[in-house]
């Protein structure tokens, strides 16, 4: 199983502050735990959201905003992506992370999912219809 | 926390530090059983208190500090104290008033390549080796390694424990082997962990086709020994090997769970990330120069249709090449028989039935079930259906897998069929 370690934002990274060398080596040998227990498949730090920018849908029209945004907390500082066997797993991993933030900050845990999660609820005709469509897609886009 | 979220805690708790911990005790009472119940012991001391105090900030240091308590009490409680004994206890406790474990990354690290080496040792079966290693180094409990490999648990019980006892017997160190034994030794360990993502890969029994769970336990095994063994091209050869592998898994099964061959997989549903992750491995294996190990070759002929976007695009001159070099390095039927695969997609399917047929008679190769589904394809392009009906029958009488004998009957049935045609 897949998990992604979502750290969220604060008004410190948004505000584009880079973290301190010290800060920077704790991150470094908490990414290093991970790679040496086996269990790190990727993971990114992102610019604040005012290098971002939103599109929004709405029925057929695109609107795009650029950043920043306001709701700061709802917002995605960096992620890794880890293999373990449960959610708890993925979530003592988080807990062995230094602090992600210098001001209080949260990492939320979340699977990823996977064909086989749908269970019985995917009928082998619904795969098929979604293998359809996620070939369609990857033509339109190749 | 209810005490059934602790208990899954407590469980993942375990998963992490297991093996530190075993690897950690192992080398101060010399003695991978003991050290496994002992790290067992102050398991059952968690599971006891945590659902009360909660579990601790640093649950790996507490395990240690409760294990090794639990240690010098059986070693002085042991009637037989004798001077052995006497000593594991002093330095149990020296290692308690030490600094933390923790402080000591490279130290751990050694100690668990130990393990490594210890759990994969050539005194034991490859049974034992694929049990001891799952359990002591990958953190599985017996119960798991009893479902991935479709055994009664008492079985994997009694082999973890048959184990231990032949290491105690034969006295084997806690050491990694040097010189010139490292390298037949290494390739014994990145064996057990190949074996473990096969079964995983392509189940020789039962009715999935795959286990993909299996796989993820081999691939972070493999991660975990690149780590530990950054210098050996071969280990990363292993790990390349298995991403790119992988990266296949929701590709090569069909909605009905039935196998669904190279040629005919959607390459859309080939995992990405694994892909470049398993070509990256592979490039540090080239990287640390020497001529490439059959492990880095394997991964290099993964790579080859990795990389290429259809089916067609595959680069078959450069796989023929691969297999030329690994039947030199580690000749067997097998590679002989993938070879003339590969020479048939390269040169055409005449040459590669000439191939085939110089292997039939090859003993190593008798019941071996890709032969005659190998073979029938090649007839089949050849346009000699009937034969390749043959073949397809045989195959499917020898495979144990339920998946691959139905889709192998199938591909026989669609021969048959009015509109067969040759490549089902």
């Amino acid at each position: 199983m897949r998990f992604m370690m979502i750290v969220k934002a604060t008004a410190d990274s948004e505000a584009g502050a880079m973290p301190t060398t010290e800060e920077l080596t704790a991150m470094g040998a908490y990414n290093e735990e991970l790679a040496k227990a086996g269990v790190l498949l990727a993971g990114e730090g992102l610019h604040p959201s005012s290098k971002g920018a939103r599109v929004v849908f709405s029925g057929d029209s695109r609107t795009v905003l650029d950043g920043p945004f306001a709701e700061t907390k709802e917002l995605i500082a960096g992620f890794w992506l880890i293999q373990a066997k449960s959610l708890q797993e993925a979530v003592e991993w988080a807990k062995r992370c230094p602090n992600p933030m210098r001001t209080e900050s949260q990492i939320e845990v979340r699977q990823v999912f996977d064909a086989d999660d749908f269970g019985d609820d995917l009928t082998p005709e619904l795969r098929e219809q979604e293998d359809r469509l996620r070939a369609e897609t990857a033509q339109r886009q190749g | 926390m209810g005490a059934g979220a602790t208990a899954r805690a407590i469980e993942a708790v375990w998963r992490i530090e297991s093996a530190r911990l075993i690897a950690g005790l192992a080398r101060v009472v010399r003695d991978v059983g003991l050290a496994e119940d002992l790290a067992q012991d102050a398991l059952v001391v968690a599971l006891e208190k945590w659902p009360e105090s909660g579990v601790p900030d640093n649950p790996g240091a507490w395990l240690m500090a409760t294990a090794k308590r639990k240690g010098i009490d059986l070693l002085r409680r042991d009637v037989m104290l004798d001077r052995k004994h006497a000593e594991m206890a002093h330095a149990l406790e020296q290692r308690q008033e030490s600094a933390p474990d923790d402080d000591d990354v490279d130290g751990v690290q050694d100690d668990l390549l130990r393990l490594v080496f210890t759990t994969c040792h050539p005194v034991l079966s490859t049974e034992a080796r694929v049990a001891l290693t799952l359990r002591l180094v990958g953190g599985l409990t017996t119960a798991e390694i009893a479902r991935a490999f479709l055994v009664p648990e008492p079985t994997v019980g009694q082999r973890v424990s048959r184990a231990k006892r032949t290491l105690a017997t034969a006295n084997v160190p806690f050491e990694v082997p040097t010189g010139a034994e490292l390298a037949p030794r290494l390739a014994s360990v990145l064996d057990v962990v190949y074996l473990v993502f096969n079964e995983g890969y392509s189940a020789t029994a039962g009715e999935d086709w795959m286990r993909p769970a299996l796989c993820e336990d081999a691939l972070r095994l493999g991660r975990v020994l690149a780590q530990l063994m950054p210098r050996e091209p071969e280990v990363h050869g292993l790990v390349a090997l298995m991403e790119v592998s992988a990266s296949r898994t929701h590709a090569r099964t069909a909605p009905d769970g039935s196998p669904v061959l190279l040629a005919d997989q959607d390459r859309s549903r080939w995992d990405p990330m694994l892909v470049r992750r398993g070509l990256a491995a592979l490039e540090r294996a080239e990287q640390l120069g020497g001529a490439l190990g059959p492990y880095a070759l394997q991964a290099g002929i993964a790579a080859c249709h990795a990389r290429a976007r259809t089916a067609e695009e595959t680069d078959w001159e450069r796989i023929v090449a691969f297999y030329d070099a690994l039947a030199q390095l580690a000749p067997s039927p097998v590679v002989e028989l993938n070879r003339a695969v590969a020479v048939s997609m390269a040169y055409g399917p005449a040459e590669g039935l000439a191939l085939v047929d110089q292997l039939i008679d090859a003993p190593a190769l008798r019941g071996y079930h890709l032969l005659p589904a190998a073979r029938a394809d090649l007839l089949a392009k050849l346009g000699r259906t009937d034969e390749a009906q043959e073949d397809l029958a045989r195959a499917a009488s020898l495979t144990r897998n339920v998946r691959e004998r139905t889709l192998l009957l199938e591909r026989a049935r669609r021969l048959a069929g009015p509109h067969g045609s040759a490549l089902g």
